[in-house]
């Protein structure tokens, strides 16, 4: 086997074994660069996580399906631990603080954080990694009984703001700072603004600077509420449209197989297929509403449109659904603002060029 | 009462100097001034409240500078509209001074002695303060249950708001004690020391906590340098040695330290001592106690959770739970796999699940857990190890009954052999690599309900990428989907399925543990068992090198 030595190299070869599921070729192939001095930092970040990334952008672009993207993940996820059991990669005692690292409850993308838990243990800091949807009950006790430096918090589907928000809110009241990271942030990590979080994190070496630097603790105030974050929420919107979930879902199927008449021919998976497709808008409606910003649901819908042409579903039908939704919520202003706005951004779209699918805000994960 | 409004002014001007023998009965002080500040005329309440005050005397030689100041602006030209009331001492008195203008020139000075208001304006202040500062202090304290970082907190709002360096003292643990040093403006050092609480006075009864002893006022140098914290250089004026009631567990005790010489506790302010002592023993003991408790439960708890799964004797096992309660860590499910003593010998598996959720449920999936792993030498025999149990579970008190399958599992070459058993548990599911799943043809009753348990066993292989999936009904029972209240049912699990052939153990199990959450409404769920059972199909046969097989399972 001929070695690659640049991270690029590696890359590709790691992809060519990862998406072929040989996990020891990929194990061997990370172990064997560990032992040819390439830096564990650098294999996990450029090496490694690149590779993730592709898998994720793979599956968004529909090139690959929801199980072999977890089946991907989880080879990659070997070579993770195989690459933290390698000599280079362990660590005398723990010469920082200690910190902790989870994912949002409902979040299933552990990969991100484990990828984090590794880099801060490279760093020196004793991690405690609590891994995937970690529930916030959970989350509290163990801040209770370890009383770390900081949490780090990784989200990757939007829809889990609102639990994100829970999870940050119910952190900073036991003193502990948070620095909240991925995808479900925003680009730019306006959502973590939003949501109050102490720091936010582009990526892992961002996220160990942060530390680095220190985080000072959070001073909470007697009377703050997490309310006062999001005033917004006091028109009751975000928890109107979750509670009608159900009967929004059961209303615009329908009303969409009497407004859209290829529905006529399907049968009850493709129902299903599109009553769960609703059932996503309404949650990206709904965080939408929560943040106070359209545009977490406009790159939803926009990498919606772009997935049902690949499948050969007339991204017409997402206006339709659009009209059915803004009729059934004609009592709230802001839903209503979103919808129009998600209305405008499929004509543009249906207009101009496709744009660029963003795997960013892909959240439908099923 | 007196008016210091135009309104007064005009009255006063209309009844002219007839008014004069009135004015001297007024009950409060009022002055006439010229412009200039020299008096022209003052009333006998005046006289007592300016004793050197006389008329044609100057302003500026009997009243203070406030009002002095005051005349002298007014009498250059009254403010456009009427200007806030001016308050000042006067003597040991608080007057309030309310100027008129008279159409000669001259300013009208009613005095109003305010000092009750102001002793009770001020009190009240200083009281409003302390409140907030006390619910902001109880609330920073309440903060957390981590005892640590609540002995951090106490000696830091110590030295912020009570004196200006705080040492917190805990009780004794074995010879040591935990010191929390605080500056007011410097960081919280914690540290294990030992120490002899004789060497500062009043200490030994106060970590006692029992019986109630007040804070004691010490005399710097009686105190060893231990106390001292680090970084407190200036010389010590007062030490006071404060206990932390803690309502029957120790709480420790605060110790004080200011430079100053002056005794610098106002009554106020000791009363602020005291209640912040009160929440922060409260505090502390409520750490403390949660503490213990989580300990003790993590001791508990361990034998009850479920185990990490690995790769064993050339065969992958992956196995996912999640209890019925965010809350919990443990329910009704659960999975063991007991290895073969070799390679050559069949690996036990067994996944089951108790009526009922939580920890009483917990409780007797513990006992199960045991009994079958007493009963791992019959393993050759479901049949018999089911009949055991059922024995064994009929004869305890709990009357709690059982579901569960048995797996024998043992890897032969590039296959691994499975003997599948039922006890009225769901089925296992068998994804071939090509993506077809069958149901594993095996029926058994419950076990722990009937005096007799009948089961059949199922014989299957496993090629390379193919996975026998054990679970439980939580997944199929998952309520929600799109329109909230449907079940998850089999027919969705084995169509989910179809698409995992070929994938590694983890991944179906971590699959099928996220379908089912995500189908979830949020009307809460029933414990979740999966286990996958996989060839470690890049792993070389066991037979060939063991070796390397400990080598990757590490």
């Amino acid at each position: 086997m001929n070695r690659p030595t640049t991270t690029a190299g590696l890359h590709e070869q790691l992809w060519q074994a990862v998406v072929a599921a040989d996990e020891y070729a990929a194990v061997d192939l990370v172990v064997q660069a560990m032992d040819d001095g390439v830096s564990g930092e650098d294999l996990l970040l450029d090496v490694i996580a690149r590779v993730q990334e592709r898998i994720g952008s793979e599956w968004a672009a529909d090139r690959l399906t929801v199980a072999q993207e977890h089946a991907a993940t989880a080879i990659n996820e070997r070579v993770v631990t195989a690459l933290s059991h390698h000599r280079a990669m362990r660590q005398g005692k723990p010469s920082r603080g200690r910190v902790t690292v989870c994912c949002v409850d409902g979040e299933w993308h552990a990969f991100p954080a484990r990828l984090v838990a590794e880099i801060l243990q490279l760093r020196g800091w004793q991690v405690d990694y609590l891994g995937a949807q970690t529930p916030t009950p959970h989350l509290i006790a163990h801040l209770h009984s370890t009383n770390p430096a900081a949490v780090l918090l990784s989200g990757s589907i939007p829809t889990h703001l609102p639990n994100a928000h829970r999870a940050v809110t119910a952190c900073q009241a036991t003193g502990v700072p948070v620095v909240a990271g991925g995808r479900a942030f925003g680009a730019d990590g306006r959502y973590a603004r939003v949501l109050g979080a102490d720091g936010w994190a582009p990526d892992a070496r961002a996220a160990a600077a942060l530390l680095e630097e220190g985080l000072t603790r959070s001073v909470t105030s007697a009377g703050r509420q997490a309310l006062d974050d999001l005033p917004h929420l006091a028109d009751q919107e975000y928890t109107m449209v979750v509670q009608a979930r159900p009967r929004l879902v059961r209303q615009t199927v329908l009303d969409l197989e009497t407004r859209f008449s290829a529905m006529a021919g399907y049968d009850d998976e493709q129902r299903e297929r599109t009553a769960e497709d609703i059932a996503h808008i309404i949650d990206f409606l709904a965080t939408a509403l929560y943040v106070d910003d359209a545009e977490v649901f406009l790159t939803f819908l926009t990498w919606t449109a772009h997935l049902l042409e690949a499948r050969k579903v007339p991204a017409a039908s997402l206006l339709v659904g659009l009209d059915i939704l803004a009729e059934q919520l004609h009592d709230f202003p802001r839903a209503l603002r979103i919808l129009t706005a998600g209305r405008s951004a499929l004509h543009a779209m249906a207009a101009g060029p496709p744009a660029l699918a963003e795997p960013a805000a892909a959240g439908a994960d099923a | 009462m007196v008016k210091a409004s135009r309104g007064a002014s005009a009255r006063s001007r209309d009844t002219g100097s007839q008014a004069g023998t009135s004015w001297a009965d007024v009950p409060f002080p009022v002055l006439v001034a010229d412009r200039h500040g020299r008096l022209a005329r003052l009333n006998d309440a005046a006289r007592t409240l300016l004793p050197l005050a006389e008329a044609g005397g100057w302003l500026h030689e009997v009243a203070p500078p406030w009002l002095v100041d005051a005349h002298r602006s007014f009498a250059e030209g009254p403010p456009a509209s009427a200007a806030a009331p001016l308050t000042g001492p006067v003597g040991d008195r608080m007057v309030t001074a309310r100027p008129t203008a008279s159409p000669d020139g001259e300013v009208v000075w009613w005095l109003l002695d305010d000092t009750d208001r102001h002793r009770a304006e001020t009190e009240l202040r200083g009281e409003k303060q302390r409140c907030e500062l006390l619910t902001d202090v109880s609330s920073t304290l309440l903060s957390t249950l981590n005892l640590p970082r609540c002995m951090e907190v106490t000696a830091a709002l110590a030295a912020q708001h009570l004196a200006e360096a705080a040492v917190l003292v805990s009780p004794s643990q074995g010879r040591h004690h935990q010191l929390t040093y605080a500056c007011r403006y410097g960081d919280v050092r914690q540290v294990a020391r030992r120490i002899d609480p004789y060497s500062v006075p009043g200490l030994p009864e106060a970590l006692q906590g029992f019986p109630p002893v007040p804070a004691r006022w010490l005399d710097p140098g009686e105190i060893p340098d231990w106390v001292l914290p680090p970084g407190f250089t200036a010389a010590v004026g007062s030490v006071i040695v404060t206990p932390l009631p803690g309502h029957g567990v120790p709480a420790g005790v605060l110790i004080l330290l200011r430079s100053g010489t002056e005794r610098a506790f106002s009554g106020g302010e000791e009363n602020f001592a005291r209640l912040f002592a009160a929440r922060a023993g409260a505090a502390l003991s409520a750490a403390r106690l949660y503490t213990e408790q989580t300990a003790i439960t993590a001791t508990l708890m361990r034998e009850l959770l479920p185990p990490a799964l690995s790769s064993v004797h050339g065969v992958t096992y992956a196995g996912n739970y999640r209890p019925a309660s965010d809350h919990e860590r443990v329910g009704g499910d659960f999975y063991d796999v007991h290895p073969g003593p070799d390679p050559s010998r069949e690996t036990l598996v067994a996944l089951g699940d108790v009526a009922g959720k939580g920890l009483d449920a917990a409780v007797l999936t513990g006992k199960i857990r045991n009994t079958l792993h007493a009963l791992l030498p019959l393993a050759d025999d479901h049949q018999r190890v089911l009949r055991l149990l059922n024995g064994a579970l009929l004869t305890s008190h709990h009357g709690r009954f059982v579901t569960l399958v048995l797996a024998s599992v043992r890897r032969d070459g590039n296959r691994v052999d499975l003997r599948l058993t039922s006890a009225g548990h769901l089925p296992p599911l068998l994804v071939r690599a090509d993506g077809t799943v069958e149901e594993a043809g095996t029926r058994g009753t419950l076990v722990g309900a009937l005096p007799e348990v009948t089961a059949q066993s199922y014989e299957t292989t496993l090629a390379p990428g193919e996975i026998c999936l054990l679970y439980t009904d939580g997944i199929t029972e998952a309520r929600g989907g799109p329109l909230g209240d449907e079940l998850y049912g089999e027919e969705r699990l084995r169509r989910a399925l179809t698409a995992c052939g070929g994938m590694p153990a983890e991944a179906v199990v971590e699959h099928v543990q996220m379908l089912a959450s995500q189908w979830l409404g949020p009307g809460g769920h029933d414990d979740m068992a999966v286990v996958a059972i996989g060839m470690d199909r890049n792993g070389p046969a066991p037979a060939v090198t063991p070796q390397d097989t400990t080598r990757r399972n590490r």
